[in-house]
């Protein structure tokens, strides 16, 4: 499996107005081709600051990010982002939005631009491609999200707890959606989920982050033989990866 | 819309009467409306006709009509398409200093707090009492109203638009930026297209500022405008001409107001943002 990412010994200290921050400390992993990774922990332990950094979008204290062999500078056209909400831009039609990433980085060649449309078209949104987004459903507004991510053909996929603002029906359908979508390209991906069963739905592995300063508590390799997140769910091993990741995270109310 | 709610064939009876009594309601709201002005000028009329006010003094609308119709020899039109002019000049260059301003604040954080007091202080300032300094410096004439109309909208423009700027969805700005967006770039796909509703509600509050401004303006300088024939109608006693005056910038401001409706209607529905 040829490896994709990449991470050694990243770490991250920033200064906030009442002090100094350890947000990350020596994170290590690495990600092979068509992996799907899920970083779990509790909230504030620096997972979406993590992806940040992977996304070249603020540079680690110490410690490097190497993307197919080469060191990370700054964003990269092979890295795609998807965050919680679609951020789809109301006054553009579902097409315009697809085409955001492409000509945001003077990507606009009729192959790109072909690309997109076909993209659309094999996920169903085609006819959809001049509507704006608010008369498009949740669902259908998240996979023209993915779209316009894998439109500058990344790569690497980061998926910023990229289903929690959808409703719960929904959110199970979308993950199976995209699941199947990036499995079908061979994507790479990371993701951060604060939902442990989303997690283990989707991932190969679940990667357990500590709370501040971050670092890797556990790694677990999910081993589900089924197709589908839906179907790992009702696989009778899912409550027993659950339990033992519960118990990794050392919830206290 | 509403249709696929009902059965087929037709409302429901529940449905039916409330859409009536929406309609009726709605009918009875206008009626008062129209009543009201019917009830004020015809009181008008009618207090003058029998004395009960001086007509001289509070003139009437016969009066006002009677002003009207000798348009030709007062030259109301052309009083009233200077006042027009010089209010949509004052209004242009006041949002376009003022988005370009903002810009400038927004780019620079820096400036932004620098300016932050004097912005303050200076959208607390009445911008009428900078009239005779205003005179002074441009030059007693249209120059100096246009610059009257443009100082008293310049500060709420930038003040409005630049707190649309930073108030911009954060999530916005980061998807733009993980597509590798610049500074420029997440400004013009992202935040400016995001404060539209912020320009048209600035916009609105500016028509009528601007408006302000140019008659505060014509009050002091002007030789011809409907603020100049205010004041002046108001100096030699000449009622009619005042409320006549007065009357058509009522009209005006509500025309200019509903041209910038408008314009927000048509480009809001362009967008597809309504």
């Amino acid at each position: 499996m040829r490896e994709v990412l990449r991470l050694e010994d990243v770490s991250l200290t920033y200064q906030a107005e009442n002090g100094e921050v350890h947000a990350l400390e020596s994170i290590s992993f690495s990600a092979g081709k068509g992996e799907l990774i899920a970083l779990v922990g509790p909230s504030g332990c620096g997972k979406s600051t993590l992806l940040s950094i992977i996304a070249g979008l603020e540079p680690p204290t110490s410690g490097k990010v190497y993307l197919n062999g080469a060191p990370l500078r700054g964003v990269s056209n092979q890295v795609g982002y998807m965050l919680q909400k679609d951020n789809l831009l109301g006054w553009r039609t579902i097409r315009a939005n697809v085409l955001l990433g492409l000509e945001i980085r003077g990507m606009m060649t009729s192959g790109n631009i072909a690309y997109a449309d076909e993209l659309l078209e094999s996920y169903g949104l085609a006819q959809f491609a001049d509507k704006y987004p608010a008369q498009l459903s949740g669902g259908m507004r998240q996979r023209a999200a993915l779209i316009r991510t894998l439109a500058i053909r990344p790569d690497l996929l980061l998926l910023d707890e990229a289903f929690s603002a959808l409703d719960y029906q929904t959110r199970l359908a979308v993950t199976d959606d995209v699941f199947r979508i990036l499995k079908s390209m061979g994507k790479t991906a990371i993701m951060v989920t604060h939902d442990i069963p989303e997690g283990i739905s989707m991932a190969e592995r679940v990667i357990v982050i500590s709370h501040r300063p971050g670092r890797v508590k556990s790694v677990h390799s999910v081993d589900l033989a089924a197709a589908t997140p839906l179907e790992r769910r009702s696989n009778p091993a899912f409550a027993g990866y659950f339990n033992t990741i519960w118990k990794e995270l050392d919830v206290h109310v | 819309m509403f249709k696929k709610f009902s059965p087929a064939g037709g409302l429901s009876p529940a449905r039916a009467a409330y859409l009536a009594e929406q309609q009726r309601l709605g009918l009875l709201v206008r009626l008062c409306q129209v009543g009201l002005l019917i009830f004020f000028v015809a009181g008008w009329e009618i207090s003058a006709r029998l004395g009960l006010i001086d007509s001289f003094i509070m003139s009437s609308p016969a009066r006002v009509l009677r002003t009207l119709t000798n348009l030709r020899e007062n030259g109301l039109m052309l009083h009233v398409g200077i006042t027009t002019f010089e209010t949509l000049v004052g209004f242009g260059l006041g949002a376009l200093l003022g988005n370009l301003l903002a810009f400038i604040l927004w780019w620079s954080r820096f400036l932004a707090r620098v300016a932050a007091p004097y912005l303050v202080v200076l959208n607390a300032l009445p911008k009428i009492a900078l009239g005779p300094v205003i005179i002074v410096w441009v030059g007693a004439g249209m120059q100096a109203i246009i610059v009257m109309a443009l100082a008293i909208s310049l500060i709420v423009t930038v003040l409005e638009m630049l707190g649309g700027f930073v108030s911009t969805d954060r999530e916005l700005i980061k998807m733009a930026e993980t597509f590798g967006a610049g500074r420029l770039q997440t400004f013009v796909k992202i935040i400016y297209p995001s404060n539209l509703h912020t320009l048209f509600s600035s916009l609105k509050v500016n028509i009528g500022l601007s408006l302000v401004g140019v008659i505060a303006g014509e009050f002091l300088v002007s030789r011809a405008g409907l603020g100049y024939l205010i004041v002046y109608g108001g100096q030699v006693f000449q009622m009619d001409l005042v409320m006549t005056s007065v009357l058509l910038l009522a009209l005006l401001a509500a025309l200019l107001y509903g041209g910038v409706v408008l314009l927000e209607r048509v480009v809001m529905k362009a967008l597809s943002q309504s």
